[in-house]
């Protein structure tokens, strides 16, 4: 089996292929979301903001409230060496519409960037979001999925995955996850991927794609959180990568109504080739009760995204 | 300078289309529709530049304008009633973050039971959010107001939103002549929006981050004393403004006031009414005059103290209600009372609540509460109840 670790570093697949794909030392070495900031350690929103910042030139950053308001630091200080817009909850789709068009109109410089939890996407934000999407307002919306409404101490959202303990599903959640993607996918948006904090390679080379269009990008960032997931804090990366190796978060692109499985889940659209779904569960502490029956349902639930994506193929 | 004879939301238009903000965003609701499906028509004229962002929500719209405000445009927004009430947590966040969008607000009842005819207690639900609230009489008032609010927002001692309320289908549906000035003059008037923070990626900042418990007061007392500084504002941009248009405003009106021992205060649409209830009733002998409220925020407490101390009676009449309170105008207009002349000298305030959900107002109703008050001058009432 291929290792996804490698081919994040570009050494799997084809040559061609990898010929293509960025390495980590590759990664510009400017900090623009500086250190020092309130995230706990191993937090996957600061990692994701870290590299965004590196990606893209000159972000202007839009974020509803969520962790990110209060990772960013407390006035007079800042985290963000970049145009830091902080805004309600619900309006993270209509202030990013309302500050690209204004520098469109004042022909000022800067690349729009709605940086939103899975609450200020999912739930909360899901109408402007909608509502700047069908307009093909010219901005990148990350939704960094945390799966739950951390900020607030970890109750859940739509986005929360079945069986996941927070402290609103003290048994763990009886619905399953919301699959925001596959809503954004019904907006005939110019482009729309997923990537993962664990896999900086893939999220940086999605952002610059995102940038190249016009229009309404929108990308879902599988984000862990080592206190909202019970896990060590040491773990983020390991989790995250379980993750996709596990095929529970597919890496891939939606372009012209095709959907193009990115080179790192690749390998997992072969059911055989996943990663038990057990080892994923077992690492992180907000499974803790799921049961044989339940993990047997999130296993169809698996296989059930899949095949959806699989239409798209 | 033309006249037309234009309703009140083509006013509206007409003073956006002069004051040229680069971005709109607004979402349709009655009565205020008119003033976005005009706005329109001059964009796809091309009499008027500015992006339209056609939003999913009142909340969007703000948000919109939050975004546009806060990257350096000149915005604009306009909602009614529910609309308003939906739009409620960002138009504080607008105040807060100290932009000065200007928002038309066609005024209208609150549901439920459903009613779309006017109103004025979704303006007043406003009155603690930051924003400098000005209430237009007629549809030149309305243009005037507009105008003048752009100045007055974007002045940077002041760097607040101003909201113009216009009653809603008494005026956004109704034509009367209206003087349209000159564009050269406005764009002279206004020149171009000059904030001291904008997003720039040249010089970035973080706008709207935490603030500890030592600080925010500060922050909100600095609103206070903009909003304060605003009173001076709003006479200097009136005085420049009375210089291109001929028309003076001013934070109240005052009618047959100087020898009146029974004032009426009134607001909105309905002050010609109260005008003409003075006249009336001068001709029977009683020294009655009449004070229109222009602008509510900043509260114009002094001129009010001056203007009503040497009365008798005083007899608000408000198209609002605050439930278990009671009027809202009226405590205020009371409160400024007490404080200037104190208990013993302060006149007798009467407040009524009347013209809810669209009933009228007319001049015999003015003469009638000033009856009422003379009869009974302590204690709030309702006005125009069918006993159903």
């Amino acid at each position: 089996m291929e290792s996804p670790e490698r081919g994040q570093l570009g050494t799997s697949g084809s040559a061609s292929q990898a010929d293509e794909h960025m390495i980590i030392k590759d990664i510009p070495k400017e900090e623009k979301w500086l250190p020092g900031n309130a995230a706990c350690p191993g937090c996957g929103l600061s990692l994701g903001l870290r590299l965004m910042a590196k990606a893209i030139e000159h972000p202007v950053v839009v974020m509803p409230a969520s962790c990110g308001s209060v990772v960013q630091g407390g006035w007079p200080k800042s985290s963000a060496s970049f145009p830091l817009l902080n805004i309600a909850m619900a309006a993270a789709g209509s202030a990013a519409s309302g500050v690209s068009e204004a520098l469109e109109a004042l022909g000022k410089k800067g690349t729009v960037v709605a940086w939103a939890g899975d609450g200020g996407t999912a739930d909360i934000g899901l109408q402007a979001l909608s509502g700047a999407a069908e307009r093909g307002e010219n901005i990148i919306f990350v939704m960094y999925d945390n799966e739950a409404y951390m900020n607030t101490g970890i109750q859940r959202s739509s986005s929360t995955p079945h069986g996941a303990w927070t402290t609103t599903t003290p048994e763990g959640k009886r619905e399953f996850k919301k699959e925001v993607a596959h809503i954004m996918m019904a907006h005939n948006l110019e482009y729309m991927a997923t990537a993962s904090v664990a896999f900086p390679t893939d999220f940086i080379e999605k952002l610059r794609k995102a940038e190249a269009h016009k229009g309404t990008k929108f990308i879902q960032l599988f984000s862990p959180c080592p206190p909202g997931w019970r896990i060590d804090y040491s773990k983020s990366i390991e989790v995250g990568k379980l993750a996709v190796q596990a095929g529970v978060w597919i890496l891939y692109e939606y372009e012209n109504g095709k959907v193009s499985i990115s080179p790192i889940s690749r390998p997992y659209l072969d059911a055989k080739k996943r990663r038990p779904l057990k080892d994923y569960l077992s690492l992180q502490g907000r499974f803790a009760n799921v049961d044989e029956r339940e993990a047997t349902e999130i296993e169809k639930s698996v296989v059930e995204k899949w095949r959806f994506l699989s239409r798209f193929m | 300078m033309q006249t037309k004879v234009i309703t009140g939301s083509r006013s509206v238009a007409t003073a956006v289309m002069l004051a040229k903000p680069e971005v709109i965003a607004a979402y349709p609701v009655t009565p205020q529709t008119e003033i976005v499906e005009d706005i329109a028509t001059f964009i796809e004229e091309k009499r008027l530049g500015s992006r339209f962002i056609k939003v999913d929500s009142e909340h969007s719209a703000m948000g919109a304008c939050i975004g546009a405000s806060s990257a350096g445009a000149r915005t604009f927004t306009a909602t009614s009633s529910q609309g308003l009430l939906y739009m409620d947590e960002v138009v504080h966040w607008a105040a807060h973050a100290r932009l000065p969008i200007v928002m038309a607000v066609a005024t209208r009842a609150l549901a439920a039971p459903w009613s779309i005819l006017n109103e004025h207690t979704d303006f007043m639900t406003q009155l603690t959010s930051g924003w400098i609230q000005i209430m237009a009489e007629n549809n030149q008032d309305a243009l005037d107001s507009m105008l003048q609010a752009y100045k007055i927002g974007e002045d940077p001692r002041v760097t607040l939103p101003v909201m113009v309320g216009l009653d809603g289908f008494i005026l956004t549906h109704t034509s009367m002549p209206v003087e349209i000035p000159e564009q050269a003059d406005i764009d002279s008037f206004l020149g171009e929006r000059k904030p001291e923070f904008e997003i720039d990626v040249e010089r970035p900042f973080t706008f709207g981050n935490v603030i500890d418990e030592r600080y925010y007061i500060d922050m909100r007392h600095k609103m206070f004393e903009s909003m304060q500084a605003a009173k001076e504002v709003i006479g200097s941009v009136s005085n420049e403004y009375k210089r291109l248009a001929g028309r003076e405003y001013s934070m109240l009106e005052c009618y047959n006031c100087d020898d009146a021992e029974h004032i009426i205060v009134s607001i909105g649409a309905s002050s010609g009414d109260a005008r003409e209830a003075s006249d009336r009733l001068r001709k029977e002998g009683v020294k009655a005059g009449a004070v229109r409220i222009r602008v509510i925020r900043p509260f114009p407490s002094e001129e009010i103290a001056k203007a009503l101390g040497g009365a008798e009676t005083v007899t608000v009449v408000e198209r609002s209600l605050s439930v278990g309170g009671g009027n809202i105008l009226a405590h205020e207009i009371r409160s400024a009372l007490y404080s200037a002349h104190g208990p013993e000298e302060a006149p007798f305030v009467k407040g009524f609540i009347t013209g809810l959900g669209g009933k009228d107002i007319t001049p015999n109703d003015y003469i009638n509460m000033v009856g009422i008050t003379r009869e009974r001058p302590t204690g709030d009432e309702w006005f125009g109840l069918t006993g159903g």
